[in-house]
């Protein structure tokens, strides 16, 4: 049976099975691509309209709600605006973030270390499970223990109340000790396995290994790591609500009740009519806090740069 | 390939004709339709014990009962998104709220009393000394007849009906100095009941052994004192309708109006009914006996 | 000698960081368990919730909540998949893909209280699907999807491009190169990124307060049928979960066992991460040796 020069180019044009598959491959997943972007242009643009309005259709002015101290939406002020200053509550989150991130850090990079370099085994056995397990117990539950172990706690060291950004930052300090440690693993992960034998070679000892070579070399994917943790810490609700005191002052010191961008967004929310001043305020916070992940995530990605030039 | 190409089709046939099965053999008892009620957490309990009592009477309806605050219900009932909102509020009173179109139902009266940690020493308080405390004037037990203890505060979530209720009615209408705020009734229980020098109020029905109620001007914060005004500090709880109410909506805010539910399950969880009341409330404040009921 | 010294001292202090580390994650846990544990019994497991009398149990919202993850996970495990192997495997590295990136990272942190009024406003009120199973899954694959894409991308980032060169040598395509030879050699640390996402929906409250509802209406288990609206399978019905449920006692609950009720449920979702975490690694290891005849 011979073929007819058309029909023989006619089986040569036709795509073979597998480009079907690749070309269909492709659209599936870009079609997914698609769709996650739909959502996140939805849910960015959902809080931007929203917190927007606090400032285009109830005229407040953007320098009053960065700067101002007082935070009541209900009221107005001796000129007639209502009171809408986020700054105590920027600053609280600024505060319980960071610090949470300068006390993890170190526990959560020592354990990393201690998972990959020096005792694998163990690590793998009783760490990594332990850390998944933590990952999902409902931040209600931390917040529930914050406020039975944690508060009494700071309450009978340093007095005052016990509520405020001390404790919220114990009980964040172990809500992303998780996350961090994790991360911080696969950053250590990442090294080359070549470079600790050149160091081991070279006479130095397991500790100067790790500390000179390993940690500097995994630098940019530790410092993700930290940041990644400090934007869990930003946008967390429920728990640092239970034991930050939710009071929107500018913290005088670590121990007074102090309030997060979170805390009021979620004790707020429900209690406010939507489409009115009061609620569009606490969307403003929200939008906020995306700008502020926003910022964290560039800080990630010049970091991740600067790793990859080196 | 063909052979498991074969399978997969015979296991989606499967699963069509399962579908196609189910829908055919669902029940059709829907005819009784469905209703929605949002809104204020305190008074979710109450309707969703109602809405299940009313549902096992009534085969075939369902009432679909979320909490999600008091803002959440009356801005859901002013879109006409739901059946039923629910209201620690009267709804003129909560901002961005045309109470126009929106119908009151008056389900239960909820009585409101101040809360201290028992360390404070503390058993009663006059108004005016109340409100100093939650003005922020004295700021140590000490100058109100208590320990030496500085005093905590503890207000629940701006625009919640009970602080509403709580600042109208028992701090004269002051407003309450900016402190801590929590969102629920558990958690402001949890804390006064943990914490030395704490202050907040909760509803009568959050009440225990483990924090101490304050009498206010020498009554005490008790039923039988809602009942005639004497104890100040209470509200109605709502079900706000868009308009008059029809069909399943209206037939079972009767029925939880109705003394079955009125002498049962409106007691049982710590509330009042307005039935028994000897006065009524308007959204102003404004108190009227109700005549001939008096006892 | 000065560094042996140094040496040991610095393992030493290591030594110590986990081992505090340790002991900080197990107490946590054995708080939890000793607090919650005497409370949990077969009882408790199996009635339903009671609204404000004592001895009520946790059965519906257990269901409810095991229920919801499966159809959270099926909605989003494979739009998450498909995207990370678009992001990973096709996307050119230009600042378009970089920005979606950013966006779809800005997402992750977004406290998902608003995630939560996001899903209220659009599936609940707009597409009126009601208080549902099916807008609480809609919900969590909105808060899901992020945290799910970009470990799955990480993860196709650990298969050496040895593995890429090699499929496509051989004249596999690039999809084939994918899906036969990257994914098998990924599922170990997709099913950890999977694991961990899924234990962060099991506990989410606040996403579903306004989507899945806060009450878990009377079940009848013996009807599967899912048009039927008291079937346990129906994903049209309102469905408190475990997380939402702890939440709402701690809140507003005033019944007399509130508390002990809360520590034993928590209790009792610890465990189901514990079980689900360890099923996880059974079935993954399973399927990574028979997808990679390893």
């Amino acid at each position: 049976m011979t073929k007819s020069p058309e029909q023989l180019e006619q089986e040569l044009k036709r795509r073979s099975k597998a480009a079907k598959l690749e070309i269909w491959g492709r659209v599936v997943s870009f079609s997914a691509l698609i769709l996650i972007v739909a959502v996140v242009v939805a849910i960015i643009g959902f809080v931007a309209s929203k917190g927007l309005a606090t400032f285009t259709t109830n005229h407040v002015n953007l320098w009053d709600f960065l700067s101002g101290k007082n935070w009541n939406p209900s009221l107005t002020d001796a000129h007639g605006k209502p009171e809408v200053g986020a700054l105590s509550m920027i600053v609280g989150s600024f505060l319980i973030t960071v610090l949470s991130a300068i006390v993890a850090t170190p526990f959560a990079i020592g354990t990393a270390v201690f998972m990959n370099e020096i005792s694998p085994n163990r690590g793998a056995k009783i760490l990594q499970p332990v850390t998944e397990l933590l990952v999902g117990i409902p931040s209600v539950v931390y917040g529930f223990i914050g406020l039975s172990v944690v508060v009494p706690f700071t309450r009978s060291v340093f007095g005052g109340s016990g509520f405020g950004i001390l404790s919220g930052t114990c009980v964040l300090f172990v809500m992303i000790l998780p996350t961090v440690t994790s991360m911080s693993a696969d950053a250590l992960r990442a090294v080359p396995r070549y470079y600790r034998e050149a160091s081991l070679a070279l006479g130095a000892t397991q500790w100067q290994t790790i500390y000179k070579v390993v940690l500097r070399a995994a630098t940019p994917g530790l410092m993700t790591a930290v940041v990644f943790g400090m934007a869990r810490a930003f946008g967390e609700a429920l728990a640092v609500q239970m034991v930050i005191g939710n009071a929107a002052l500018m913290p005088q010191s670590l121990v007074d009740p102090a309030a997060t961008l979170t805390s009021v967004l979620t004790t707020g929310i429900g209690n406010t009519v939507m489409g009115s001043l009061q609620n569009n305020a606490l969307w403003s916070l929200a939008l906020v806090l995306l700008l502020m992940s926003l910022v964290f995530n560039l800080i990630i990605r010049l970091i991740g740069r600067k790793g990859r030039l080196q | 390939m063909t052979k498991r190409r074969w399978l997969q089709g015979l296991l989606l046939t499967i699963l069509v004709a399962l579908g196609i099965f189910a829908y055919q053999t669902r029940q059709v008892s829907q005819a009784g339709g469905s209703i929605t009620a949002v809104g204020s957490t305190a008074l979710q309990p109450l309707v969703e014990a109602a809405g299940e009592q009313y549902t096992a009477d009534h085969l075939g309806t369902f009432i679909n009962v979320q909490g999600g605050g008091t803002g959440t219900g009356l801005s859901q009932i002013q879109e006409g998104a739901v059946q039923i909102g629910d209201s620690d509020l009267f709804a003129a009173e909560q901002k961005g709220i045309r109470a126009k179109g929106l119908v009151d139902h008056r389900v239960a009266v909820v009585g409101i009393t101040p809360i201290v940690n028992r360390k404070n020493g503390i058993t009663h308080l006059t108004t005016k000394q109340l409100t100093a405390v939650f003005t922020g004037q004295v700021t140590n037990w000490k100058q109100v007849g208590g320990k030496n203890l500085p005093i905590v505060l503890i207000n629940r979530a701006q625009g919640s009906g009970t602080r509403a209720t709580f600042e109208q009615f028992g701090i004269a209408g002051h407003q309450a100095k900016t402190a801590q705020e929590q969102d629920s009734s558990g958690m402001v229980r949890q804390i006064v009941q943990t914490t030395p020098g704490a202050i907040s109020y909760v509803a009568f029905s959050y009440v225990t052994k483990a924090v101490q109620a304050v009498s206010l001007n020498g009554v005490a914060p008790t039923e039988a004192n809602v009942l005639d005004n004497h104890w100040k500090i209470w509200s109605y709880e709502h079900l706000y309708t868009k308009g008059q109410p029809t069909g399943l909506t209206k037939d079972f805010i009767a029925y939880v109006q109705s003394p079955t539910i009125q002498k049962t399950l409106v007691r049982q969880l710590g509330y009042l009914s307005p039935s028994q009341m000897h006065v009524t409330r308007d959204v102003n404040g404004q108190v009227t006996p109700i005549g001939g009921t008096h006892s | 000698m000065n560094s042996k010294v140094q040496n040991k001292i610095a393992i030493g202090v290591l030594y110590g960081i986990a081992g505090l580390v340790v002991l900080i994650l197990l107490a946590l846990v054995g708080y939890i368990l000793v607090s919650g544990l005497p409370k949990v019994s077969w009882h408790f497991l199996t009635t339903p919730a009671k609204a404000f009398l004592k001895g009520g149990g946790i059965g519906i919202q257990l269901f409810n909540s095991f229920y919801l993850l499966i159809l959270a996970m099926l909605i989003s495990f494979p739009i998450a998949l498909g995207a990370a192997i678009y992001l990973y495997e096709y996307a050119k590295d230009n600042w378009v893909t970089n920005l979606v990136r950013t966006a779809i990272e800005i997402l992750s942190s977004l406290p998902s209280v608003v995630v939560g009024l996001f899903g209220f406003l659009f599936f609940v009120v707009k597409l009126r699907l009601g208080f549902s199973i099916l807008s609480g899954a809609f919900a969590l694959t909105f808060f899901n999807l992020p945290l799910l894409t970009r470990s799955i991308e990480d993860s196709l980032h650990t298969i050496d491009d040895k593995q890429r060169e090699g499929g496509l040598a051989l004249g596999l395509s690039r999809w084939e190169t994918v899906t036969r030879v990257i994914l098998p050699a990924a599922v170990p640390s997709i099913l950890t990124g999977v694991i961990l996402s899924a234990g962060r929906v099991f506990g989410e409250a606040a996403a579903l307060i306004y989507t899945a509802g806060q009450s878990a209406p009377a079940l009848n288990f013996m009807d599967w049928n899912p048009f039927n609206i008291s079937s346990p399978l129906n994903p049209m019905r309102p469905a408190e979960t475990l997380a939402v449920h702890i939440w709402k006692i701690n809140s507003e609950g005033i019944m007399p066992d509130a508390k002990a009720i809360s520590s034993g449920s928590s209790a009792v979702l610890v465990i189901a991460i514990l079980l689900f975490n360890l099923a996880a690694r059974y079935l993954g290891k399973r399927l990574y040796k028979r997808l990679t005849s390893a």
